[in-house]
């Protein structure tokens, strides 16, 4: 496991962090690549999506390292955590559209907020982007109007409208279509090589995962468990990531909740 | 983004309520005959000004021309000194009588200027020689009483 | 027993410490608040689009009760008047009622109801689904572009509709006394215009209006941004602003009333 590289776009080392006193992050050593998709998988409430906000700076660490391209990110002031957050783009779980702005309003948004670009610019920008999810002639439509899948295309043209370096992805295949499901995997491969950008793709999906990731970290009791190759997951004996992959009901994961003994509660007082 | 939509609407809010305010000032309070501080002051000390406050109305001929400033005990002659403010578009003689009446039977009291024929009129500051105190109920009906008591002679058996 | 006893008392302690909990976030809200105001108040667009959620969809009710209230005030105030035979005051008190004390407070306790209720469970809502997250991801201050333009809009709105209000209510026992009863159409305005003050009651008034607005509209964008992101969560955030609101103005009003007509008699 690599420490820290010099050339590593997104660095964590030795990070923990709890919440309401119960410790989420244990010691996190992570380092991305420039150019890299990382797939994080894990239990769910293992963390997860912690650490995407832990990268983002929208929480802080308990101790530990995490770096940005370069940038000390939990020490940031708001200014420049801001100036960071615009080479950083995020798909939240369910695309987290605003529901007051159409979708051509939407994707028009950073622009808008961000750049003093002419109104003409901004719909040709938006215009293409829309275009490369294939959204373009559903721009005058609500995003109460969109099915899921759809909407997550659009948020994923806002979230990458002043293409940024690192893109993080929070759950984007949940809950979809096999159909959106490829769309989305495609458009994610598509992206990162085109605009060579950096992603890391929080996922329960192992299929995608497998299709997409140059590298999988399994997350297990807070620590990174395993850092491997997409291919290692199929051959491995580790008993943890063989009960995730072939999605045994028990085992490392317990099915059941911890109590009292069976017998005893049914027929005790 | 509909802005025209919403900005006529606004728009339209924001007139009514600031027509809405208009009405209040003008219609509904005095600004119509607004006194802004401007004019001179005059002084007058009566035996007894009742219920006069100050704010309260000065008035010739039943026309507000003025309003009570402050309302005072000279601490020597044990006088209320009442000061009020006439407007000044207004002009009074240095003869000027001030009472104290009363609207009404029952109502507010006010300061009644009468103006007399002196030349000479009052400048800032001066204070008016001649005055009636307000009528107290109690001592009207006292007097009454009492002069009803001188009428009839005693009786003598 | 001894443990049920110290539950009680530790459940008193943490009844107040979750206050002041909350007290020093709300302060800290505030502040943060305060600070982008000066940034904020240039986006007069999103203002505008507030003002028009807020303050035009609150007016027909506020006209329509502003109308009732002086009715109500014009049929009551005739009743206790003409026993002393001076119902040509109608319209003293009915004005002196709405424009010092009813004009303000009841816009307020219906802005609060209608409006504020809604901002909350709009910003809440934002919150349920990640829109301010996303937001922030996007480097715009949701404090600055969302909530800021909501607390404006409240202060702003509360003064024009309070005189919406009182002048709705000033029309309406206008038609009862005058046209209904038959009391003296000059005598009723001239008797209230008389008795208002520009300076003491209309601006008073008003200016009671644009204190109710701050603390109305800091209640509601204050429980919907730290509202759970949950359906009872949103739920009782905004039940929490219409009742905070409501006594806040109450409160409030007592400690203008006190202030500001103190010195009259």
């Amino acid at each position: 496991m690599v420490l820290s590289q010099p050339t590593a776009m997104i660095n964590l080392h030795g990070v923990r962090f709890s919440y309401a006193d119960r410790t989420i992050l244990n010691g996190i050593d992570l380092s991305v690549r420039k150019g890299e998709i990382v797939a994080v998988m894990g239990g769910s409430g293992g963390g997860k999506t912690t650490l995407l906000g832990l990268i983002a700076g929208r929480l802080k660490p308990v101790s530990g390292l995490v770096t940005v391209d370069g940038f000390d990110v939990p020490k940031l002031g708001k200014t420049e955590l801001y100036r960071l957050r615009r080479r950083v783009g995020m798909l939240f779980q369910f695309g987290a559209l605003f529901t007051d702005l159409n979708v051509y309003d939407n994707v028009a948004f950073p622009y808008r907020e961000q750049t003093d670009l002419p109104e003409p610019l901004i719909r040709t920008l938006v215009l293409m982007k829309l275009e490369a999810v294939g959204l373009r002639g559903a721009h005058r439509l609500m995003p109460a109007e969109l099915s899921g899948g759809m909407a997550r295309r659009v948020a994923l043209a806002r979230a990458v409208a002043l293409d940024p370096a690192i893109m993080l992805y929070d759950e984007p295949f949940t809950g979809l279509d096999p159909i959106s499901v490829g769309i989305i995997g495609r458009l994610i491969k598509r992206l990162n090589q085109a605009l060579g950008m950096t992603s890391i793709i929080v996922t329960h999906d192992l299929n995608e995962t497998l299709r997409l990731a140059d590298r999988v970290i399994v997350l297990a009791e807070g620590k990174v468990h395993r850092d491997m190759v997409p291919e290692e997951i199929r051959d491995t004996n580790d008993p943890f990531i063989r009960q995730f992959a072939d999605g045994l009901p028990d085992g490392p994961v317990p099915f059941h909740y911890p109590g009292k003994d069976y017998l005893t509660e049914l027929l005790g007082q | 983004m509909n802005r025209s939509k919403f900005d006529f609407a606004v728009g339209l809010f924001v007139a009514l309520g600031l027509l809405a305010m208009v009405f209040m000032a003008l219609k509904v309070g005095n600004l119509a005959s607004f006194d802004n501080g401007t004019g001179y002051a005059l002084e007058a000390h009566f035996d007894n000004i009742g219920g006069l406050k100050v704010r309260a109305p000065v008035k010739s001929a039943g026309v507000v021309v003025g309003r009570v400033e402050a309302v005072g005990l000279d601490p020597e002659t044990y006088e209320a000194v009442v000061r009020f403010r006439i407007y000044p578009a207004y002009r009074f003689s240095k003869d000027t009588i001030a009472s104290i009446l009363t609207s009404g039977l029952l109502g507010e009291q006010y300061v009644g200027l009468e103006s007399g024929g002196d030349p000479v009129y009052l400048g800032n500051g001066d204070r008016l020689g001649k005055t009636q105190s307000a009528m107290i109920l109690e001592k009207l009906i006292s007097q009454f009483l009492f002069s009803k008591a001188a009428e009839t002679p005693a009786k003598v058996p | 027993m001894i443990g049920k006893i110290f539950n009680f008392f530790a459940g008193i302690g943490s009844f107040f410490t979750i206050r002041i909990d909350r007290l020093g976030l709300s302060s800290r809200f505030t502040v943060s608040l305060l600070l982008v105001l000066w940034v904020a108040i240039r986006r007069t667009g999103l203002i505008i689009r507030e003002l028009y959620f807020s303050g035009v969809r609150s007016l027909l009710i506020i006209a329509v009760s502003g109308l009732f209230v002086g009715m109500v005030l014009a049929v009551q105030g005739y009743e206790v008047l003409q026993r002393y035979g001076s119902t040509e005051s109608l319209g003293v008190i009915v004005a002196l009622s709405l424009v010092r004390e009813l004009g303000p407070v009841v816009t307020a306790l219906l802005f609060a109801g209608r409006a504020s209720s809604a901002v909350t469970a709009e910003i809440g809502l934002m919150r349920a689904t990640e829109q301010l997250a996303a937001m922030d991801m996007m480097a715009v201050d949701p404090l600055s572009r969302v909530i800021a333009p909501r607390f404006i809009a409240a202060i702003v709105s509360m003064p024009l509709l309070a005189a919406i209000f009182t002048t709705a209510g000033i029309f309406g026992a206008w038609i009862i006394g005058v046209q209904l009863i038959g009391i003296d159409d000059g005598a009723f305005w001239s008797q209230m215009q008389a008795s208002v003050d520009v300076r003491m009651d209309v601006l008073g008034g008003l200016l009671k209006s644009v204190v109710f607005g701050t603390a109305v509209g800091l209640i509601s964008v204050f429980e919907g941004y730290f509202a759970a992101p949950t359906a009872e969560g949103i739920a009782s955030a905004t039940t929490r602003t219409v009742v905070t609101s409501s006594l806040a103005v109450l409160l409030l009003d007592l400690v203008l009333t006190i202030t500001m007509f103190r010195g009259l008699s």
